[in-house]
């Protein structure tokens, strides 16, 4: 291993490792790439600390880039009058299901297509469903989720609640989620999506996505990449980044833990209340506004009632159901 | 166990010796904390260094200064930290090659630029992401263009490009090394504009 720390040596110029470095990116994209080749890279990245700063750089720039892809794949030119057609489908279905659940009724009247299976978790539940692609879906707690599937396109229906997806990418075989009057399609992706009454989140973890708009005004999709995390309420739709820390802790559910970093008591009860037949009520405003920062298991409700009677000094009251806390 | 990687293609290398971080917890900061301020370095840079051509190596020379420092120990404040290196680096370089009166220099206000600039923005929304990137696409050559487009937007592989453009697949990848370059100059350049230009 080289050492650099002789500094005032003239090194190659910075442009130099830098076409090095985005020559190292095209042959491992765009040609056959062995372990062979793996082996080379590897070497001239452990030559240099410099070499591997451009390599990094480059290699950020290049995954940006990905966004271009995810656009193209989700609207493939000259076909998109056979395209609008089909998402026109999927956007009348989705709005059809959801006022059919709303009203309680069974949906499946509404869905002549093949295969269709539904998959439910009670409260508290958490489940794993294996797809015969290989693709993976975590289920939530209280979460329905409705699969079909032809040769071409695999199609998802969040009904209500929040799901993990790992997905295997198939260029032939589309992957499109529908919560409410949205719609995220897969283009080789680990993600999240909660769709909860008036809001729906959807957060990548890994590969990349595109979200639609169905409600008449689309305009291009957005495309998501590592790290986005897309919130929709009130017809608003709002993109930021979340650390990998914060979106592990959303993901902690997968685990069996909710984790809370500076939540307001009133925030966590409420999550915590999606996991569990007795419900936690915090009575006051006062209450409700403290701050925690915690993690439990998600059937941890008595974790979570003793934390708050012992650490913040609250009175706890148990009624028929419910645990009643406040100042 | 939760599996999130940290980044889609960290190379995780083995820890150097007698360094407290390893080279690729390094990496995965540098791509998070000090790329972002690549536009506000370049700014820094290009108003403090009159020679123009020095710039790209300058900045490489605070990279690695500030990468060799992580090793040791991650600074707790990134861009005064960075800014810092590069005025010393530049105050250096001056002393050595005697072309800039020195108190131009040291006069710099380093932390005055560091608050001045918005921290980046991580809140853009994808479509501007998209414009940008559709504005890095534009700027290159149309041949390295065509390669690139064909590259990473069409999905073709190296031999697919160079037959589909006629060209051998030496050319063809080398197009594609300088559009990866050249947008990636683009897209860290231009990453959030100071002052709030747009």
């Amino acid at each position: 291993m080289s050492d650099l720390s002789g500094q005032e040596v003239a090194a190659p110029s910075a442009k130099d490792v830098a076409e090095q470095a985005a020559d190292w990116i095209q042959r491992r994209e765009f040609w056959t790439w062995t372990e062979h080749e793996q082996a080379a890279l590897d070497a001239w990245l452990a030559e240099s600390l410099a070499h591997r700063i451009a390599y990094t750089r480059l290699e950020v720039a290049w995954s940006r880039t990905a966004r271009v892809t995810a656009l193209r794949s989700s609207r493939p030119a000259g076909r998109s009058a056979k395209r609008s057609w089909i998402s026109l489908m999927w956007m009348r279905t989705a709005a059809a299901l959801v006022v059919v659940t709303a009203a309680g009724i069974g949906a499946e009247q509404y869905f002549k297509a093949p295969l269709e299976t539904t998959y439910a978790t009670a409260v508290g539940e958490h489940e794993t469903i294996k797809l015969a692609d290989g693709s993976r879906i975590e289920l939530n707690t209280g979460t329905i989720l409705k699969t079909s599937h032809t040769d071409t396109r695999r199609l998802v229906k969040l009904v209500k609640g929040e799901a993990f997806f790992i997905i295997k990418h198939d260029s032939s075989n589309s992957f499109t989620v529908i919560a409410g009057n949205h719609r995220v399609t897969d283009l080789g992706t680990k993600f999240l999506i909660r769709s909860e009454p008036n809001r729906l989140e959807v957060a990548l973890v890994e590969g990349r996505a595109a979200f639609d708009s169905a409600d008449g005004r689309a305009q291009s999709p957005i495309v998501l990449i590592p790290g986005d995390s897309l919130v929709v309420s009130d017809n608003q739709i709002r993109t930021t980044r979340k650390s990998t820390q914060i979106l592990a802790d959303e993901l902690g559910w997968r685990r069996g833990m909710l984790v809370f970093e500076n939540a307001s008591l009133r925030e966590a009860a409420d999550e915590i209340n999606r996991y569990n037949a007795h419900k936690v009520v915090v009575a006051d405003q006062a209450a409700a506004q403290m701050k925690i920062s915690a993690a439990f298991p998600t059937t941890g409700i008595e974790d979570f009632v003793q934390l708050a009677h012992q650490l913040l000094g609250l009175k706890v009251d148990r009624r028929d159901g419910e645990i009643v806390i406040s100042r | 166990m939760i599996e999130i990687p940290e980044t889609s293609r960290e190379d995780a290398g083995p820890p150097r010796s007698g360094a407290s971080v390893s080279t690729a917890e390094v990496m995965v900061w540098f791509a998070r904390e000090v790329l972002p301020m690549e536009p506000t370095l370049m700014h820094f840079l290009r108003s403090n260094w009159r020679n123009k051509d020095d710039i790209d190596d300058l900045r490489q020379d605070v990279y690695l200064r500030v990468c060799e420092a992580a090793q040791k120990e991650f600074p707790d404040h990134v861009r005064p930290f960075v800014l810092a290196t590069a005025r010393n680096l530049l105050i250096n370089r001056a002393r050595r090659e005697r072309v800039v009166p020195i108190e131009a220099i040291t006069d710099l206000d380093v932390t005055g630029i560091a608050m001045d600039v918005p921290s980046p923005e991580r809140a853009a929304i994808a479509r501007d992401e998209l414009r940008r990137l559709q504005a890095a696409i534009d700027h290159l050559p149309p041949r390295c263009r065509e390669a690139f487009v064909l590259g990473r937007v069409e999905g073709l592989t190296g031999r697919e490009i160079a037959a589909r453009m006629g060209i051998s697949e030496k050319t063809a990848s080398e197009h594609l090394a300088k559009g990866i370059y050249a947008v990636a100059e683009t897209l860290h350049g231009e990453g959030v504009s100071p002052g709030g230009k747009r």
